[in-house]
């Protein structure tokens, strides 16, 4: 279809929920308030490694206003994790606490104040245990146990994949580059602080409000947790304030909340402070990488060969999955023929970390982008050039059996270089080897110069100019359990009125999946977006969605909203049909009226038209169903990665870095991005900026980090992230491939464009004064120190200058498939 | 969300109400103004007054007023009122500046003059829950008795955070003081000591009530901070220079540094080597390398202490040579990494 066959699809419109939130009628967890309610608070470890011997809740409990004071041996004795294969969380720590933040005991009050006041008279008897605060320290301690589980001391997951033969392929290259980078961790900074209200009532069964990504999730694993059937539990997800991964599995917070409700009788908030959401973190995995990559002279990559090492936090979360996206969507961008990959997720004790916008892909895609700019400089090519000539075919495989539907990341490349003005500029900035003729010497002006009395210095601040390109999946091709239900289920049920409701597990953590919900209803059935009432997830009255994760709710949901919408329409036109006296097939729905196009002055109103479908079918409630194609390798491991289609960025930014001060100043960031299509272009660039936004603070600023134990500073001033002053300008390009899979042809937008934007900036800056900083983020320090190397003569870099000693295990040996064609999609599940 | 402690709100209606208040509490009183720094501090425990004694319905203490002999600001003037007056924008440019680089615009409509210039000094093992002080065990300035930032130490090395003290003790300001027990006035510097908890030199019961600034004949000012961002942050070095120019030689010269120890920090003999010179980017660069002498940054604040002391010299250079009118590619008010 083009654009102009559509009437909602493609409209800049504003979200349906745009008003209530900006006037301030939007009700997240923390705005709900229940008659009786009352206030918990969950007192947190002081240790970052213990044994607790004791707990005396006692002066607590004498507190006047305090309703109940409870410990982990008031919890059924259940561990759980949002992952199968990690059950290793309690929601109150029974025997150890393994970071500063742990929850050991909770309090119920009339207040805030007097919960808070209660906690701090909880005393806990710690036998403190050594703390390991980095993979170097927990492998080189194999004595201390963070858990007792995993593929070895303190080693959570050890993953090691092989597709093609690597050492030939690298044997066969002109140029083998081997490189050595880290990431450094951070949180995702949501603007809504965690909050739950849980009642559960005289009748047995327990109502959750929460600010979470996966109602579904949420919901089996409190049937676990509180021994109690799932049947006897609702799970609704409020407005969520952000979400970003950080709100994608159950917390202590919600169970908690539910288990002072039962034992009050009364409702119970539990709202998080900011420090306590850099405790709950499951933010970005710090990662160390080593990666070798092989090419020919003019720039194919022949094989590339990959180690990651996580440092994973104190507990599993979906750390199994973070550790193989690390290595598994890097050879989804460029022509890859062969693929090697080995990874280890390794327990400290720090909050744990999970998946943040891009789950694991930030790191590696740091890595291989760098070094793609340095093997093009090697090469004598133009780093924009190379990538153009090696980007992935459409409809084919990739080596570890991936498979890459459409791409438009040529396009994307070629756009930016071309806004950005990217071949003038390169070489107006550039010039690396002038520059590092003169340097040290211009400051009088340069040779041949009339001496004049106050010479104008030349200007500290250099430019620069770098380019970084990537991809991210529209959703996982496999639920976190195993089953053949589907991803994602919507009810559509319409209304005598002419309205229209759409219930559907789906939560709207910002991206605008309510909006997506409406739009597309309203595409097939030809009315307004405002005459749509979506209903979100509500564990009790939607169709399981499994949740806000993965970039996978507009794809899945929308592709179950397109189904619902399209048995409802034909019902409807079959009624109408028979009234009009003609075929069905001659029927469209478009301004609110269902009739035939040649004849529309007795097109019957779209009201009407329900009716008339009501009256032959009775209730018109239709349901869709959505499971994405079944890609997954036929490996141990091949369930990571696939996904229905994949989306594309590229990014050039443009800067300034002060050699003085070593400053960096953005001052524009282009970036295209290949979104199958834009359902709603406003929203699709609204996710592009705040994706830009977060790589920006990851690249430059953001850093989780820890001093004598404890996080160093968990609070929104000290944790530094950048505001608005910091963001650049941010000039926005939509590519649309119109993607088979896709509702309409849309792909993913909201987690791919952070990826490109932090190796960019790392470019841009070399570009800018022939350093390399290997490491985000890129401090002034750093630049300064990068640059006083460089006035002594020594490799002008500031990155990681050791490995781990690790002995990854033999690798699962796996053909590669790159460059077999996609396989068809010949029927998809649930399909009429 | 963390909140407040129980506490009592008196609302004088004159200083002398306020100093007697104060006397009449004793220690468990705090004066409170706009309230941006205090309350938070309230809510993580590093302050447990009983009482606050409000200045904001106290009418003399607002308002800038000129005459022949100086400027007179009052103490309770909002840090946005002095940046947007006009006289004082044409005087004190540094002093304009630098309440503008206060924190956010926001805090900037409900913070003082009088608060900034009295605000607690600042330490990242200080300014922190009280959940995460007694983790990582409680320091000196607040339910401890050692420095964490350097342990063998017998005092405390919380960090002055004022943007505008710095241009203050350059401008030549002075004080005046109203207590239970009387008014007096002394040049800023003697508001100040050298110790990260007993940073003021003034009796509780005292009130800031004016800051009193001396003509602007023949001065020029500037100032430049360093702060990670361009809003919100604290300065973590701020650089405040005052020079009074004949034609292009220096007459008088005060040079000091906001950020680098408990109190603003003058870089007497930087400004010393100013005097009766021709500025030239050669004498810049000497006194700039003497400033960045006395910053002796500990690693307590954002970025890396190394790097603070670092960029001090670059700061002053470019601090100079703003005063002096020489253009330099650096920024003239503000850095922003």
């Amino acid at each position: 279809m083009t654009k102009s066959d559509f009437a909602v699809i493609g409209q800049p419109l504003p979200k349906v929920d745009a008003w209530a939130k900006v006037v301030g009628e939007t009700k997240y967890a923390d705005d709900l308030f229940l008659p009786r309610m009352v206030y918990g608070k969950l007192h947190r470890s002081s240790h970052a490694h213990a044994r607790i011997r004791s707990i005396d809740t006692a002066r607590a409990r004498a507190v006047p206003g305090v309703y109940a004071v409870i410990t982990g041996a008031d919890l059924p004795r259940v561990k759980f994790g949002i992952l199968p294969v990690s059950q290793d969380e309690e929601a109150l720590c029974t025997e150890k606490v393994r970071m500063v933040g742990d929850a050991v005991a909770a309090v119920a009050a009339v207040d805030e104040e007097t919960a808070e006041q209660a906690c701090r008279l909880i005393e806990v008897d710690y036998e403190p245990l050594p703390a390991l605060m980095s993979v170097f320290d927990a492998l080189a301690h194999p004595e201390v146990r963070i858990h007792e589980y995993g593929d070895g001391p303190n080693v959570h997951k050890s993953v090691a994949l092989q597709f093609g033969d690597v050492d030939t392929a690298l044997t066969g290259a002109d140029l083998v580059r081997e490189d050595v980078f880290f990431f450094e961790g951070s949180n995702h900074l949501p603007m809504e602080q965690h909050a739950a209200v849980a009642h559960w009532g005289s009748d047995g069964k327990l109502t959750l409000w929460s600010s979470t990504q996966t109602p579904h999730y949420v919901h089996r694993l409190l049937a676990k947790v509180l021994d109690t059937p799932a049947a006897h539990i609702r799970v609704i997800a409020t407005p969520v304030g952000g979400g970003f991964g950080g709100k994608t599995e159950p917390f202590a917070h919600e169970i908690v909340a539910c288990q002072l409700s039962k034992l009050t009788g009364r409702p119970v908030k539990i709202a998080l402070t900011r420090e306590e959401v850099f405790y709950t973190h499951r933010g970005r995995h710090p990662v160390l990488m080593w990666i070798k990559t092989g090419f020919t002279k003019q720039g194919d990559i022949t094989g590339c060969h990959l180690r990651t090492w996580l440092d994973g936090g104190a507990y599993g979360s979906y750390g199994v999955a973070s550790t193989f996206y690390t290595g598994v969507i890097n050879p989804v961008t460029y022509k890859m023929p062969v693929y090697k990959f080995e990874a280890a997720r390794i327990f400290t004790n720090k909050p744990p970390c999970g998946p943040k916008r891009g789950h694991g892909t930030p790191q590696p895609r740091f890595a291989l982008e760098c070094q793609l700019d340095k093997a093009a400089e090697q090469l004598g090519l133009d780093p924009a050039e190379m990538r153009r000539r090696i980007v992935a075919e459409p409809f084919t495989k990739t080596a570890n059996h991936l498979t890459i539907t459409t791409i438009g990341l040529g396009e994307c490349i070629d756009k930016v270089v071309e806004a950005s003005g990217w071949r003038e500029k390169r070489a107006r900035f550039g010039g690396t080897a002038a520059r590092a003729a003169v340097s040290g010497g211009s400051r009088e002006g340069g040779a041949g110069c009339t001496p004049v009395v106050q010479p104008e210095p030349p200007s500290p601040k250099k430019p620069g100019i770098g380019i970084a390109c990537s991809a991210y999946l529209t959703g996982a091709g496999t639920a976190i359990y195993w089953n053949d239900m589907p991803h994602s289920g919507v009810i559509t049920r319409a209304d005598r009125s002419g309205g229209v409701a759409v219930l559907c597990g789906a939560t709207d953590i910002g991206q605008g999946s309510d909006s997506v919900l409406a739009y597309l209803t309203a595409e097939v059935l030809g009315i307004e977006p405002k005459d749509v009432h979506v209903h979100p997830a509500d564990t009790s009255l939607t169709p399981v969605d499994l949740g806000s994760y993965s970039s996978r709710v507009t794809l899945m949901c929308g592709m179950a909203a397109i189904q619902a919408a399209e048995r409802l329409r034909a019902v409807i036109f079959q009624a109408v049909a028979q009234r009009l006296e003609v075929s069905p097939t001659s029927l469209v729905a478009r301004e609110r009226k269902v009739g035939v196009p040649d004849d529309w002055d007795r097109a019957v109103p779209f009201a009407q038209a329900v009716e008339l479908g009501e009256a032959i079918h009775g209730v018109l409630a239709f349901p869709g169903s959505y499971a994405p194609p079944k890609r997954a390798g036929k490996y141990k491991g091949g369930g990571v990665g696939p996904s229905p289609c994949y989306s594309y960025s590229a990014c050039v930014v443009e800067l300034t870095v002060d050699e003085e001060t070593g400053q960096v100043d953005l001052g524009n960031v282009w970036i295209a991005h290949d979104v199958g299509r834009a359902l709603n272009p406003l929203l699709v660039e609204g996710q592009v900026e705040g994706s830009v936004y977060m790589g920006i603070g990851e690249a430059l600023m953001e850093e989780q980090v820890f001093r004598k134990n404890l996080h160093k500073q968990p609070s929104m001033l000290e944790y530094k992230s950048p505001t608005t002053l910091e963001t650049p300008e941010i000039h926005t390009i939509l590519v649309e491939t119109d993607d088979p899979e896709g509702p309409f042809g849309a792909k993913e937008a909201g987690q791919g464009p952070l990826l490109p934007v932090i190796p960019a900036i790392a470019n841009a800056i070399y570009h800018a004064l022939a350093i390399r900083i290997d490491e985000v983020p890129i401090t002034p320090d750093k630049i300064l120190k990068a640059l006083e190397l460089k006035r002594l003569g020594k490799p002008a870099r500031v990155g990681p200058v050791k490995l781990p000693l690790f002995t990854f295990k033999e690798p699962i040996v796996v053909e590669s498939a790159f460059g077999q064609p996609a396989d068809a999609v010949v029927k998809r599940p649930f399909a009429s | 969300m963390i909140r407040l402690p129980p506490f009592t709100y008196l609302a004088p209606r004159t200083v002398d109400d306020a100093a007697r208040l104060m006397a009449e509490h004793g220690r468990d009183a705090m004066l409170v103004a706009g309230g941006t720094d205090l309350y938070p501090n309230m809510k993580r425990r590093q302050f447990e007054p009983k009482v606050l004694v409000g200045l904001r319905g106290i009418r003399e203490l607002r308002g800038v007023r000129g005459s022949a002999g100086g400027w007179t600001i009052g103490a309770a003037t909002t840090l946005s009122a002095v940046t947007a007056h006009p006289g004082i924008a044409r005087d004190f440019p540094a002093l304009a500046t630098a309440a503008g680089l206060v924190s956010s615009p926001q805090l900037q409509n409900m913070g003082t003059i009088g608060g900034n210039v009295c605000v607690d000094t600042r330490c990242n093992y200080y300014n922190q829950s009280y959940e995460w002080r007694k983790a990582i065990g409680f320091c000196m300035k607040k339910d401890g008795d050692i420095c964490l930032v350097a342990p063998g130490s017998s005092r405390c090395w919380a960090v002055s955070s004022s943007d505008t003290a710095p241009v203050l003790w350059a401008l030549g300001a002075r004080v005046r003081l109203i207590g239970a027990g009387g008014e007096r006035t002394v040049p800023l510097p003697a508001l100040y000591r050298d110790d990260g908890i007993e940073y003021l030199a003034k009796r509780p019961d005292e009130v800031v009530a004016d800051i009193l600034l001396p003509p602007a004949e023949g001065w020029r000012s500037a100032y430049l901070k360093l702060r990670r961002r361009g809003s919100f942050d604290f300065p973590v070095l701020g650089v405040a220079v005052a020079a009074r120019m004949d034609g292009d030689i220096v007459r008088d010269a005060r040079i000091v540094l906001g950020a680098v120890a408990s109190l603003p920090r003058p870089a007497e003999k930087a400004a010393a080597a100013l005097v009766g010179q021709r500025v030239t980017r050669e004498l810049i660069a000497r006194v700039a390398d003497l400033a960045a002498g006395p910053a002796k940054p500990l690693d307590n604040t954002d970025f890396t202490h190394p790097y603070r002391k670092k960029v001090t010299r670059v700061f002053v250079a470019r601090a100079l040579a703003a005063v002096a009118g020489l253009r330099d590619g650096g920024a003239t008010s503000e850095e922003v990494a």
